[in-house]
């Protein structure tokens, strides 16, 4: 896996959530993802941005566009130190939320990804990463 | 600018939504749309997002509100213009608006509220 080039930026503010959103539909842009694809993205991307925004007390967002042997895609990792998930399998599941919300955020993430992956630690804070991938 | 502008037109309220909303600005809209219906008496919303280019959870669930709140106080709720791409993402993160009605656009979603109006005056 190559990187080809990569960025952070604060989450801070729900500012900071929509100048996210507007980061990652540049960067899906720019590799070429389909509309649909894009879409998808941004929107997990925003889901994510509020989450550690809201639960975990602000974070950072990485972006990097990747290259693996056959493909290009968009990778983003999420990072805060917050309180942490004490059950991510439950967490992952729709309808389960400690805040005001449907409990959507992270399993519709999830679904609106090609790879998911969470790291939390109770006390210590969470990371999730997603990648999509161009379709062909 | 950090609220959205509600038009008044006859007995229905028209929110055009065509910025990133964050979300004090959804919270804010909310608010206003309830008071406005009640201050205008208004009978129908119609909420346009045809600028949207996306709707995530929050915002979904803010659209859902704004019509449960509608309902409650006595008007019907149209969301109009939702683009394609949204509609597919929304319904794949777990969200379909099952409580909202939906036209394909502004004139679609008028003709619905004025339908819906004479149905209840019949």
């Amino acid at each position: 896996m190559e990187v080809i080039k990569d960025a952070s930026a604060p989450i801070q503010s729900s500012a900071d959530v929509v100048r996210v959103r507007q980061m990652v539909r540049e960067w899906a842009v720019g590799l070429g993802f389909s509309l649909v694809d894009q879409t998808k993205m941004v929107t997990a991307a925003s889901e994510l941005a509020r989450n550690a925004y809201e639960h975990g007390g602000g974070g950072t967002v990485r972006l990097e566009s990747i290259n693996n042997a056959s493909r290009r895609g968009l990778r983003l990792t999420f990072s805060d130190q917050g309180a942490g998930i004490a059950d991510v399998e439950q967490a992952l599941k729709d309808g389960f939320t400690t805040g005001s919300g449907l409990g959507l955020g992270l399993g519709g993430a999830k679904r609106l990804v090609n790879d998911f992956a969470i790291d939390s630690t109770p006390g210590q804070g969470t990371r999730v990463t997603i990648v999509r991938w161009r379709s062909a | 600018m950090d609220r959205i502008p509600i038009l008044k037109m006859g007995r229905f309220l028209l929110v055009t939504i065509q910025v990133d909303m964050h979300d004090e600005m959804a919270m804010t809209l909310q608010e206003d749309l309830t008071s406005r219906i009640v201050t205008d008496r208004a009978q129908g919303v119609l909420i346009d997002i045809s600028s949207l280019e996306i709707v995530d959870s929050f915002i979904g669930r803010m659209i859902g509100n704004i019509a449960g709140m509608a309902r409650l106080l006595d008007a019907e709720t149209v969301l109009v213009g939702m683009r394609p791409a949204v509609a597919i993402t929304l319904v794949e993160l777990g969200m379909s608006l099952a409580g909202v009605r939906t036209a394909l656009n502004v004139d679609k979603g008028m003709l619905m509220l004025q339908h819906a109006q004479r149905e209840k005056s019949a």
